[in-house]
C-alpha cells in the first residue's frame, strides 16, 4: 500500500501518458496525485501544497510553449526542475577555513549525530587529507563518551574527552587548544541529542556555540522524521543559525519528505547525506541527483563517482570490451566482487541505479553471499576460471567439494552466473531510455477534496 | 506543543499547557465557527480534521479512515454543536484504537503466568531502546521484582557499556559477553541466567537496525529462536520501540519487524518533544498491536502506561 515517492509520482505521470497536452483537468488529477504523495513521503502538508500549486502553475503555463514534448515528460521535468530547485539549486560545501576549523554538530536524541561525526572524521581525513579531532561533549547519554572513542579508533582519529567534566562548553574551548598544540586542522564538537524545546538543554547549545565560534554548524536529521521536521528545524535554526543539514538514515525505504520540508522551512541546503553504519558512506548531498532519486530515476552520478573510486579506466575498459563479446569469465567476476565488497553496503550501491530502487526494495542482497561466490570461483582451477563452458559435472563436484558447499550451490551459482552474462550483453547493447525507466503505476481517482479522495 | 499533556507530572505540565492553550483554541475556535448555524458536517469541518490529523503524523489512510468513520456517524445521529462533534471525533478515535480488541495495561508489567517473563526489544537505531529498556527495568525494580538486563547489542560502538550503566541506575542484574559476540548466544545466556539465578523478568535489548536490511531481520528472527529454544514460549513480550517523531516510514518499521518477530507490543518514545506521534494510531489499527508504553522525558521515571483515552482527550480535549 504504501509506495515510494517516486512510485506515486510515476502514477500520477501515468495519468498524462496518452494525453496530448496539458490541460486545466488532466493537470488538477496528476496533481492532487502528487500532492498525496509528498504528503505520503512525510513532506509537510503545508510546503505539499504550496509545492504543488506552484508546479501546476508551470505545468498550465507551458503547454504551448513546448508542442513536441508528451505532457508526462513535461510534468517530470516540471516537477523535477521544482524539487531542485526547493532543495537548493546547486551542491554547498563545508566551510573549513579556520586554523583549526571547527565544525559544531547539533540535533535530536537518536538523529545520528556522533555516527555522522565519525563519518565526517573518516571522511575528510581520507577524501581531503585533513587531521581532524573528534570532540565529545555529549555528557548525558550513558557511554556516549565510550561510543565515540570505540567511533576513533575504528577510524583511526583522535578523540578529545573530559570524562566526569559535565561542562560541553570548557570541553569544546579545551579541545580547540589541544588541536592547536597538537597540528590537527579540523575539530568536529559532537553534542548531546536535545529537544527543540528544552530551554535549558538550548541554552547549552547557544552557550557552546558562541564560546567556540565554529566555522561550520551542522544540524543533523533522521531522514525518516514526519511532519515535526519543520518545527524542529526552525526551532534549532532559531537558537543556533546553523549552516547546513545532515540527512541520515537514507539507507531505509523512507521517502524523505524530510528533506524538502527542512531545506523549504529554513532555506540551509543540505550538505551530506548519511546512509549506513559502515564509516565510509557518507555522501556530499547534490540537490539535483536527490531531486532524480526522489522521482525514480536513481541516482546514476553518485553510483558512478562511488564506482570511480574504486575501478581504474582500462580496467573498466577492457571489462565493457568482454561483456559486448559475451566473454565475462570467473576471473572478471571474482575482481568485480572484490572490487564491490569496497565500495560498501551492495543494497545501497544498487539502489542509485536508475530504475533499480523499486526492483530492489523486497530483494535480498546478501553481502555475505559473496564469501560463498568467492569460495567456489577460488575453488575452481585457472583455466575453468578463464572458461566457464569447461565446467562439467565432475568438475563441479571437485568444486562443491573444495569450496565446502553442495552441488546445488554450485549448480546454482553457475547457473546465475551464465544468466548475469547474457544479461549484461544483452543491457550492453540496449540505449537507456528515459521514460521507460518510469514504468509501473496506478490509475488514480478523482476526489473532491485535498487529499480525500 | 505535543497533546500529551495528561501524562505530565505537575510541574512541568504547567509549562506544556502554556504551549498547548494556542493549539487547543486554534482547532476548537475554528472547530466552533466551521459548524456554527450548520446541521451536517461541511468541508470545512472535514478539512480543518484533516489538516490536524495529517500534522499529527496519522496519514493519509488512517486520516480518511477516521473521516469517513465521522462522516458516516454524523450521517447517522446529526450533531448540533461543535462540542457535540469534538465529543464525536473522539469516540471515533478511541474505538479505532479499540478494535485492534485489546485493553490498556493496568500495570507496567503484562500478565505472564511465567518465570522469567522475557522481553525482547526490537526497534531501527536510535529510536530510545535502551533507555527505554532502563526505564522499563527501573518500574519493575520499583514493584520489587527481580530484573537481569541483556546486552544483545553486540553491534554498535558502546552500546554493551550504555545497557551497563543503565542497569547500575536501576540496581538490577546484567549480563553481557562484551562487543562483537553472537547476539543470539547472548539472548540464549541471558535467559539462561535468569532462570538459573531466579529472576522475575529478562529484559534483552537488540542492536538498532533498520528493517530494508534484510540480514539484520534475519538475525532478529535467529535471535528469537535462540531465546525460545531456552525457553520454550519466550519472548513472552516483544516490544518494538518507535520514535514519535518518525513519520509514515514508522508503518513500514512495524510491518517488517512484525514479520521477523511477531511483536507484541509498541512503545511510543520522545512524546515530550513537538512531535505528536499520531503514526501510532495507524500502525494500531493496521497491525493490531497494541501500544503499551509512551516515553515522555529522559528522566529513569518518565516512562508510562498507554492509555488510548488519555492520548485521545488530550488530543482533543480543552
Amino acid at each position: 500500500m504504501f509506495n515510494n515517492l517516486s512510485d506515486r509520482l510515476d502514477s500520477a505521470f501515468k495519468l498524462l501518458k496518452g494525453e496530448n497536452r496539458l490541460t486545466e483537468l488532466n493537470v488538477a488529477d496528476s496533481i492532487k496525485e502528487i500532492r498525496r504523495a509528498l504528503v505520503d513521503a512525510d513532506v509537510n502538508y503545508k510546503i505539499a501544497k504550496e509545492f504543488t500549486d506552484k508546479v501546476k502553475e508551470k505545468a498550465l503555463g507551458t503547454q504551448n510553449v513546448l508542442k513536441s514534448v508528451k505532457p508526462g515528460d513535461l510534468m517530470v521535468k516540471i516537477v523535477m526542475d521544482e524539487l531542485v530547485a526547493l532543495m537548493g539549486g546547486t551542491a554547498a560545501e563545508i566551510n573549513l577555513k579556520g586554523k583549526p576549523a571547527v565544525v559544531l554538530i547539533a540535533g535530536l536524541q537518536g538523529s545520528g549525530k556522533t555516527t555522522f561525526s565519525g563519518k565526517l572524521a573518516y571522511y575528510l581525513k581520507s577524501q581531503q587529507k585533513r587531521n581532524p579531532l573528534l570532540v565529545a561533549c555529549d555528557v548525558y547519554r550513558p557511554a556516549a563518551i565510550d561510543q565515540l572513542t570505540v567511533l576513533g579508533q575504528q577510524i583511526n582519529v583522535p578523540v578529545y574527552k573530559e570524562p566526569g567534566n559535565n561542562d560541553p562548553v570548557q570541553i569544546a574551548l579545551n579541545a580547540i587548544a589541544h588541536a592547536k598544540a597538537h597540528n590537527l586542522d579540523v575539530v568536529i564538537v559532537d553534542t548531546a541529542g536535545r529537544l527543540a524545546i528544552d530551554e535549558t538543554m538550548m541554552k547549552e547549545i547557544a552557550a557552546v556555540k558562541s564560546a567556540i565560534t565554529p566555522q561550520e554548524t551542522l544540524f543533523v536529521v533522521d531522514s525518516m522524521t514526519g511532519q515535526d521536521a519543520v518545527n524542529t528545524a526552525k526551532a534549532f535554526n532559531d537558537v543556533i543559525n546553523y549552516d547546513g543539514v545532515v540527512l541520515t538514515k537514507l539507507d531505509g525505504d523512507t521517502r524523505g519528505g524530510a528533506a524538502l520540508s527542512v531545506k523549504y522551512t529554513v532555506g540551509k541546503p543540505i550538505k551530506f547525506v548519511s546512509q549506513g553504519e559502515k564509516m565510509d558512506t557518507l555522501d556530499v548531498f547534490y540537490p539535483d541527483r536527490m531531486a532524480q532519486r526522489i522521482l525514480g530515476m536513481g541516482d546514476i552520478v553518485s553510483f558512478v563517482e562511488k564506482a570511480q573510486a574504486q575501478f581504474d579506466e582500462k580496467e573498466v575498459a577492457r571489462l565493457e570490451k568482454k561483456i559486448r563479446k559475451n566473454q565475462l569469465d570467473f576471473e572478471d567476476f571474482l575482481s568485480q566482487i572484490r572490487t564491490l565488497k569496497k565500495m560498501g553496503d551492495l543494497k545501497s550501491l544498487m539502489g542509485m541505479i536508475p530504475g533499480m530502487s523499486k526492483a530492489l526494495r523486497d530483494v535480498d542482497i546478501n553481502d555475505s553471499a559473496f564469501n560463498r561466490t568467492e569460495a567456489i570461483i577460488l575453488s575452481m582451477t585457472p583455466e575453468e576460471r578463464r572458461n566457464p563452458d569447461l565446467i562439467n559435472m565432475s568438475r563441479k563436484r571437485r568444486i562443491a567439494a573444495g569450496s565446502g558447499n553442495t552441488l546445488d550451490q554450485v549448480n546454482a551459482f553457475v547457473r546465475q552466473f551464465e544468466q548475469m552474462r547474457k544479461m549484461m550483453h544483452k543491457m550492453s547493447k540496449m540505449p537507456m531510455n528515459f521514460p521507460d525507466i518510469m514504468g509501473g503505476a496506478r490509475g488514480a481517482v478523482p476526489g473532491r477534496n485535498k487529499f480525500r479522495r | 506543543m505535543s497533546f500529551f499533556s495528561k501524562f505530565f507530572s505537575k510541574e512541568k505540565k504547567e509549562d506544556l499547557d502554556k504551549g498547548l492553550e494556542k493549539t487547543k483554541t486554534s482547532f476548537l475556535g475554528k472547530l466552533a465557527k466551521a459548524v456554527a448555524g450548520k446541521s451536517s458536517v461541511d468541508e470545512e469541518v472535514l478539512d480543518e480534521l484533516e489538516n490536524i490529523l495529517i500534522s499529527s503524523d496519522v496519514g493519509l489512510d488512517t486520516t480518511i479512515k477516521i473521516i469517513q468513520r465521522i462522516e458516516a456517524r454524523v450521517a447517522r445521529d446529526k450533531y448540533l454543536s461543535a462540542a457535540e462533534l469534538n465529543e464525536i471525533l473522539r469516540d471515533e478515535i478511541v474505538q479505532l484504537l479499540s478494535d485492534n480488541n485489546t485493553e490498556d495495561l493496568e500495570d507496567f508489567l503484562p500478565r505472564h503466568d511465567v518465570h522469567p517473563i522475557v522481553f525482547m526489544v526490537v526497534g531501527v537505531n536510535g529510536v530510545g531502546k535502551t533507555t527505554t529498556i532502563g526505564k522499563l527495568a527501573w518500574q519493575f525494580k520499583q514493584q520489587g521484582k527481580k530484573v537481569v538486563l541483556g546486552a544483545a547489542d553486540t553491534f554498535r560502538a558502546a552500546a554493551v557499556d550504555q545497557l551497563k550503566i543503565w542497569s547500575e541506575r536501576v540496581g538490577c542484574d546484567f549480563f553481557s559477553k562484551g562487543m562483537n559476540t553472537d547476539p543470539a548466544a547472548v539472548a540464549y545466556e541471558t535467559v539462561q541466567y535468569a532462570i538459573q539465578n531466579q529472576c522475575d523478568i529478562a529484559i534483552i535489548d537488540t542492536a538498532g537496525r533498520l528493517h530494508t536490511k534484510i540480514n539484520l531481520m534475519k538475525e532478529l528472527s535467529k535471535i528469537k529462536n535462540s531465546i525460545a529454544k531456552r525457553m520454550p514460549g519466550a519472548p513472552h513480550e516483544v516490544l518494538l520501540v518507535l520514535d514519535a517523531t518518525t513519520g509514515q516510514n514508522a508503518i513500514e518499521q512495524a510491518r517488517h519487524f512484525t514479520e521477523a518477530t511477531e511483536v507484541t507490543a509498541l512503545a511510543l518514545t520522545k512524546l515530550d518533544g513537538t512531535a505528536k506521534g499520531g503514526v501510532a494510531i495507524g500502525i494500531s489499527d493496521q497491525f493490531k498491536i497494541p501500544i503499551k508504553y509512551i516515553g515522555v522525558g529522559e528522566a529513569i521515571d518518565k516512562l508510562q502506561i498507554f492509555n488510548k483515552r488519555a492520548f485521545v482527550n488530550s488530543l482533543f480535549d480543552q
